[in-house]
């Protein structure tokens, strides 16, 4: 089948209007006879529920969790951004919309970031009318912030823990809408399967994952929005339940899986500690705004530091490596994600990492705590102001703007980020890879939509920061509830969906016949033994940097693993109770298979970008020497992979990308 | 570290439950509270054993979900952390640790170390909400200047992530810690005004009809809240409602 991206005519300002203006609409006495499934109630499923519901439409809402506001947008620290120029810097629509392309390294989709651009100024005002409680200076506006890979301040924050308060507004324009019956929340239910009849996604297979009874759900169209597939590594940032299951499913039944190999490295996470570790927890980036990156200009003072024979406040400032200021002085340490990250392997893969494992970097606010401390001696009228006053003074405004995320590092670590610099890593985070949409955020099933991170269309081979929840609330709240009402439109006279058909029997025969498996083989080896092994396959070969020969063996490792598992996993307990193991057996099978086809769609893509650094494809001279080398002659398209059973066996098919309104050049943050 | 554990299990929620003891071994002081428990658990299933469900999901302290009762404390014996930032530094090598789910007749047990917490979205659901619409036509968001002080207020209610720790901790199992920070996240703002009474008299409703007992002021809840959810909610809480009445 051939890939049609619908990106409406016209020039790109006017493209989204103009679509809104000519689609079909749905008259508010028929919504009531539509139904839509959205599986997924983070930021954009939570978004997309209330706002269907509000529209008129019957909503199913599925989570895992035991409430929508346990999404993992919950952790999500730094902020929102939106081109809304409060600041008069200088940006606008198009800056948001050219910085984000730029930033994902020209491969995202022009049509789809611009309109995300244009709707992003709405987002705030929805989110500030629910009341969610943004950051304000003293005149009583909205604050903001500066984030990566941009020159302008357009994030809005809500202190360390703006996902938490965007996710907690949408809940509760969910809850206006539980409350009047218009969304059924199936709590604590996982999606196993979607069930399609005439082609058409009509619903879910779904497991009550406390009494284990598998139950069948219809409607008139599937919203899949489950976020992403980063714990595929086993060890990410991503809440230990985040899983691909709803994605893959869908693609093992028709949705096109694209760019499956662009996950974004975050520069800023809590090294690793050891081998018992179950997750990684992430340092927002915004704390590079305050916070200077370095290691020892000396390997033999990086060799002290790793052996605890030296302490970082005791190396002078002269023998210091900020390097990232001294790579980038335009940007510095505000250089998009996947470019600290690079720099940061690089300084440690050189060795001069500074924790006993080597992997680590310091981010050091000594400076910025003297910088505040002196500014505010000067607004409080004090003469002459001791080193203690001025480190008090600085450590009050540091600790009023990133308070928890220093609290959060101390208690893992055990250390005080106020007065020794902080330890980070680059760890997994995001994925900018995912389920193949068009314009109007359909999966190349007819009925099936795809939205916030679980697609692919808007990041790129790298996200820019604070632009995850921009996307999730921009897909939910404006572009779906336009998109799916064209859809809808023409079901108007289908009436009810029934779910006792044929194509729900074999789905559901489907579901169980897996589970039944897991129950009942007499394996030797827990579901994360497997989990574990793909992780380090994943995370060594399939990483930070990667190359044709490690990409080929990654593939054949994966495969014997996951032959393994099927043969040796073991499952406790049984399939009619509550077993979070056999919840797990199931995602990790599936992990299992997207693994393979991650590093099939790495090993294709000859060329860097983003945080994917393919080793054959660096720069040997001129001004970017050593820097990532993107191929815009033979890999200017997305990937997308249509399933034919063995991962091995996808078939690619490719979008090719326009830059109409940008030129193609090579990203340059010097 | 070698430690016993001393668990409550319980198959579902009709079945009664008991205290079994477990033994790990090399447990490191840097992990986490529940990457122990995960040892545990691995160790379970390979000798063919039902590993120990409890609640966890972000296990960076903000998603809500961890809970458990450690050594008669919610969260375990660290300030300010919910039990998946709790970390093995906290204890000893050969202590012997007790966990036992929440206790509150409003949250069942649903299996071992797992309650039911639904009670706390109910209450949401009866008015948790401003009543906007999500259409996306709404002012401009600076046409509403907020005071900074009343903005960070806000912020500082609406920072409690529904774990129930108040609850499990307070000896009339009352709900008010969690109720009054959401009343007050939106008592403190211009937004939602018109509907504060009626809100307010909702959520306390249906507080009431759950089962939560009532607050004494014993400030025990404020304790042992991981995100320093202060007491000044509830006293928030109850003058909101006695406006409403008064209305």
């Amino acid at each position: 089948m051939a890939l049609d991206s619908k990106i409406p005519k016209g020039p790109l300002k006017d493209k989204w209007t103009d679509y809104k203006n000519h689609i079909n609409l749905v008259n508010p006495a028929n919504k009531r006879n539509i139904d839509i499934i959205v599986v997924g109630t983070g930021l954009a499923g939570g978004s997309a529920s209330a706002t269907l519901a509000e529209l008129g439409y019957n909503v199913k809402a599925f989570a895992y969790q035991d409430s929508p506001r346990r999404a993992h947008s919950i952790a999500a620290q730094g902020g929102i951004n939106a081109a809304k120029n409060y600041q008069g810097d200088g940006d606008s629509n198009y800056r948001l919309f050219y910085d984000t392309v730029k930033g994902g390294d020209y491969r995202s989709r022009e049509a789809n970031v611009y309109r995300l651009a244009e709707v992003s100024g709405n987002i705030i005002d929805q989110c500030v009318a629910q009341g969610v409680p943004f950051a304000r200076d003293y005149g009583g506006l909205l604050d903001n912030r500066s984030f990566g890979g941009v020159l302008v301040s357009r994030t809005f924050y809500a202190k360390g823990q703006t996902g938490q308060q965007l996710l907690l507004g949408a809940y509760s324009a969910m809850n206006r809408q539980i409350a009047r019956g218009k969304i059924e929340m199936f709590n604590r239910h996982e999606m196993l399967d979607v069930v399609k009849i005439d082609g058409k996604a009509r619903g879910i297979i779904a497991r009550n994952l406390i009494t284990g009874e598998i139950e069948r759900h219809s409607a008139h169209a599937v919203v899949i929005a489950t976020g992403g597939y980063g714990n595929v590594y086993f060890l990410s940032t991503n809440a230990m339940g985040s899983n691909a299951t709803a994605a893959w499913k869908i693609h093992k039944k028709g949705a096109y899986f694209a760019n499956p190999c662009y996950t974004q490295i975050h520069p800023t996470c809590i090294p690793r500690s050891g081998d018992y570790q179950s997750k990684l927890t992430l340092m927002s980036e915004s704390l590079r705004n305050d916070g200077r990156i370095w290691v020892p200009a000396k390997l033999e003072d990086a060799k002290a530091i790793q052996q605890g024979k030296l302490k970082p406040t005791e190396i002078a400032e002269a023998d210091r490596d900020y390097y990232l200021e001294r790579r980038y002085p335009a940007f510095g340490n505000l250089v998009p994600r996947d470019v600290a990250s690079r720099a940061a392997k690089e300084r440690c893969d050189a060795g001069y990492g500074v924790n006993a494992t080597g992997e680590a970097v310091y981010l050091d606010f000594a400076s910025a705590i003297e910088r505040y401390g002196k500014e505010q001696a000067k607004i409080h009228n004090i003469a002459n102001p001791s080193a203690e006053k001025i480190y008090e003074l600085g450590q009050a405004i540091v600790e009023a703007k990133y308070g928890n995320l220093f609290q959060m590092y101390e208690k893992i670590v055990d250390q005080n980020p106020y007065k020794t610099p902080m330890m980070i890593y680059p760890a997994t985070h995001y994925t900018m890879g995912g389920v193949w949409v068009d314009y109007n955020l359909m999966t190349t099933v007819e009925g099936l939509y795809c939205i916030g991170e679980a697609n692919f269309s808007d990041h790129g081979a790298n996200r820019l920061g604070a632009s995850a929840l921009m996307q999730g609330l921009a897909d939910g709240y404006f572009v779906l509830p336009y998109t799916i009402g064209d859809y809808l439109s023409h079901d108007i006279r289908t009436g009810k969906i029934p779910t006792d058909t044929p194509e729900f029997d074999a789905v559901e025969k489907e579901v169980k016949d897996r589970i039944d498996f897991f129950i009942n083989n007499k394996g030797t080896k827990s579901v994360d033994y497997f989990h574990k092994k793909l992780g380090k396959v994943m995370w060594d070969k399939v990483g930070m940097s990667r190359n044709a020969q490690g990409l080929t063996e990654a593939m054949a490792e994966i495969k014997a693993i996951r032959e393994e598992f099927w043969k040796e996993v073991k499952v406790p307990g049984n399939a009619n109770e509550l077993n979070p193991e056999l919840e797990k057996a199931g995602r990790v099978a599936d992990f299992l298979e997207l693994g393979e086809l991650f590093a099939k769609d790495a090993l294709n893509r000859a060329e860097s970008c983003g945080g994917h650094f393919r080793e054959e494809s660096v720069e040997l001279d001129g001004e970017q020497e050593g820097e990532a080398k993107r191929d815009d002659v033979n890999y200017a398209y997305v990937a997308a992979w249509e399933y034919k059973g063995e991962p091995a066996d996808a078939v690619l098919h490719k979008e090719e990308l326009e830059f109409k309104d940008i030129e193609l050049k090579q990203r340059s943050y010097k | 570290m070698n430690l016993t554990l001393r668990i409550w299990r319980q198959k579902d929620s009709n079945a009664k439950g008991q205290m079994v003891d477990y033994k790990v071994t090399d447990i490191s002081e840097h992990m986490s509270f529940l990457e122990m428990m995960d040892v545990l658990n691995e160790q379970l299933v390979n000798s063919g054993e039902e590993p120990v469900a409890f609640d966890h999901d972000c296990r960076e302290g903000i998603c809500g979900m961890c809970s458990l009762y450690i050594n008669g404390e919610a969260h375990g014996p660290d300030r300010g952390v919910t039990t998946c930032q709790l970390h093995m530094r906290m204890f000893k090598d050969g202590d012997t640790i007790t966990i036992e789910p929440w206790r509150a007749a409003a949250f069942p047990v649903i299996k071992d170390l797992i309650v039911d917490r639904m009670a706390f979205e109910r209450i949401q659901h009866a008015g948790g909400y401003i009543s906007v619409n999500t259409s996306g036509n709404t002012q401009d968001a600076n046409s509403l200047p907020i005071s900074k002080i009343a903005a960070d207020e806000a912020m500082d209610a609406a920072t409690c992530i529904g774990c129930g720790a108040c609850v499990a901790t307070c000896k009339n199992s009352s709900a008010m810690l969690f109720v009054g920070a959401k009343v007050s996240q939106y008592a403190l703002l211009p937004q939602g005004q018109v509907e504060a009474a009626e809100r307010v008299k909702n959520m306390v409703a249906q507080m009431d009809l759950e089962g939560f007992g009532n607050c004494t002021n014993t400030g025990a809840c404020e304790v042992e809240c991981p995100k320093g959810i202060s007491l000044d909610n509830i006293a928030r809480m109850n003058r909101e409602l006695m406006k409403a009445a008064l209305k």
